[in-house]
């Protein structure tokens, strides 16, 4: 089969399934059963980890999401929630438990703090955002989100999980031969975090002036 | 560091097992009785689920007995105090909600109060009786949660948790019809309150209060007389009256220690004075006496809320000549406390007559209860450990500021 072209269009696949055929590939059904049961690794940083355990719990239930299963080790995990600030102190823990996690993996930045920083972004002790050092996949903004923005997030998530390709030039890192999967573990140096940022995974943002095109 | 010489201290049988920089001196605590075996150096945190946030202890066993014990806090340390020094006195207000992240609306209490000591403010009635309302619904949702995230500690795990987290979100549905947002309130200003609650905001606290007696019941009747919780929580980690006095112990843990010690009475700021409550006071200082306490200070709430209710006189909630924006008190310096629900929360301001505080200094009711954690948890078992550290009741917000 000729992977540009698929065999049947979506119409004749839908018209299928209403006659009770079901087609699927096995990248479909294999993203399809790992984006209903993501593990979130069960680890709260700060107000926004509150917030967290409000979507667990009766009222907004991530249960229906197939994400109720908290995992205290990373080695069980798939999805790291950065839920809250987090500082020059915690960066190598926080980086050192996105390593020991196995791949697949994800990330959610939950809130303004794990985005940027957040209002604690002037001070001396806080990183400008948890992007510097591991792959973000998802970025929730708030302060700290509400639960509702927490599941909206994870939908979003599943949503990237089942339009991954498994084969070819998009494939997920882990599928890559070339890509390292881990993370360089910040130190704290003589006078600030280092290395300020994981090369591989952050630049600075470049000024492009709209003269010089 | 454990150790130079091996020979010179019982500490040599010390197995390292984390990086050698935990720093114990070796003679604080003499060497456990008759112990023949190694003794096991692990680090509990700062990712660990039943350490309430970012917080490590390093502690030493012998066997399943805690030798000794070093918390290690730093880990979300948001450089709070320094931008408050950088930041307008109004600008502050957001920042204090994200201190006890919990208990936002008295944080914010706490700080006007400071400010409004510096400034000279006075408060409208109607305003102090509204602070009183909010306060206790804060009080009501941080026991119900504490008491959920000890029974989690306990072991059982998720049903008492999911009850409490039902209830806290009754609540926070009052505080965002309010204020506009569940956690960070932001709500309480200098002189007075942002907004007046409407008539229909009361009477969903009033409905509220009414079916929160109720509740307590069915939540005590799961906890208070279970079996394993009192075997579990009975008798562990005691706190001597005079060890709570002397490192400045404030809040439920005081009170469950046996001393009656209560700035609602003490300072009687605000309208209490004028409200009939009883402060509740624990026998034995253990951990099931610390729940105990809580459960009933929720009582009481729920007569304060009934009475402040009842009392909220008419008039405006915020006085109109305090300056919000742009506040430049007169060089001078204030400290302003209230009974949080975990103990003393307060602010201590200087001020240079200019428009930011000179040394914006947070005294955290929950870092001062954490000093004597090494006191509770000697002797006992790891697992004793967690819970007496679930009973101190901290949010790494406020130890690590």
């Amino acid at each position: 089969m000729n992977e540009t072209q698929p065999a049947l269009t979506s119409q004749e696949r839908d018209e299928l399934r209403r006659q009770g055929v079901l087609l699927t590939s096995l990248e479909e059904l294999y993203n399809w059963g790992r984006s209903h049961s993501v593990w979130p690794l069960n680890f709260g940083l700060a107000c926004c980890a509150i917030e967290m355990i409000a979507a667990s719990m009766a009222k907004f239930d991530i249960a229906r999401f197939g994400s109720e299963v908290f995992r205290p080790s990373p080695r069980q995990a798939d999805l790291l929630i950065v839920s809250g600030t987090v500082t020059k102190k915690m960066a190598p823990h926080v980086v050192r438990l996105w390593n020991q996690m196995p791949e697949p993996k994800y990330c959610i930045a939950m809130g303004a703090c794990a985005i940027s920083g957040g209002p604690f972004k002037q001070g001396y002790n806080v990183l400008k955002g948890i992007d510097r050092f591991i792959p973000v996949d998802i970025y929730i903004p708030g302060c700290p989100p509400r639960p509702e923005a927490l599941l909206h997030g994870l939908v979003q998530l599943q949503e990237k999980i089942r339009g991954q390709a498994l084969t070819g030039p998009e494939a997920p890192r882990h599928l890559r031969s070339d890509d390292a999967c881990d993370c360089p573990v910040p130190e704290l140096g003589a006078h600030d975090i280092e290395p300020s940022h994981a090369p591989g995974v952050w630049s600075s943002p470049s000024l492009v002036r709209p003269d010089k095109g | 560091m454990f150790d130079a010489n091996p020979a010179a201290s019982p500490s040599a049988r010390v197995r390292k097992v984390e990086p050698s920089s935990f720093g114990f001196q070796p003679s604080s605590v003499p060497p456990p009785a008759g112990g023949g075996g190694d003794l096991l150096e692990i680090s509990l945190g700062p990712h660990h689920p039943s350490t309430h946030g970012v917080f490590r202890m390093n502690v030493v066993l012998d066997g399943e007995t805690v030798v000794r014990l070093k918390p290690v806090f730093g880990y979300l340390h948001r450089n709070h105090e320094k931008l408050g020094e950088g930041t307008s006195y109004l600008g502050s207000m957001p920042y204090t909600d994200r201190l006890d992240y919990l208990n936002s609306m008295t944080n914010n209490w706490a700080y006007a109060i400071a400010v409004e000591k510096l400034a000279g403010l006075t408060v409208p009635e109607r305003a102090e009786y509204v602070r009183v309302i909010l306060a206790e619904l804060t009080r009501l949702l941080n026991h119900t949660c504490l008491a959920g995230f000890l029974m989690q500690d306990c072991g059982c795990s998720g049903t008492p948790l999911m009850y409490a987290f039902r209830e806290r979100e009754r609540i926070l549905d009052l505080f965002e019809s309010l204020s506009g947002s569940r956690m960070m309130c932001n709500y309480q200003r200098f002189g007075g309150c942002r907004v007046d609650p409407t008539p229909a905001w009361l009477a969903a606290v009033a409905q509220l209060v009414d079916r929160y007696g109720p509740f307590l019941d069915e939540f005590e009747e799961l906890l208070t007389g279970n079996e394993i919780i009192m075997a579990r929580t009975q008798g562990v980690g005691r706190l001597p009256a005079a060890l709570a006095v002397n490192a400045g112990v404030t809040g439920p843990m005081l009170r469950a220690s046996g001393v009656g010690h209560d700035l609602r009475k003490v300072d009687g700021y605000g309208v209490y004075p004028r409200l009939n409550f009883r402060v509740p006071v624990g026998d034995h200082g253990d951990v099931y006496d610390r729940y105990m306490v809580r459960v009933l200070e929720m009582r009481e709430s729920i007569s304060l809320l009934r009475q402040a209710l009842a009392a909220l006189p008419g008039g405006p909630v915020l006085d109109p000549k305090a300056k919000q924006r742009g506040l430049r008190p007169k060089a001078g310096e204030a400290y302003g406390r209230i009974e949080g629900p975990k103990g003393e929360i307060g602010f201590y301001l200087v001020s240079d007559g200019t428009a930011n505080p000179y040394r914006y200094r947070v005294r955290p009711p929950s870092f001062v209860n954490l000093t004597v954690l090494e006191d509770l948890c000697l002797g006992h078992t790891v697992a004793d450990a967690v819970i007496i550290l679930g009973s101190i009741d901290i949010v790494l917000g406020e130890v690590d500021r």
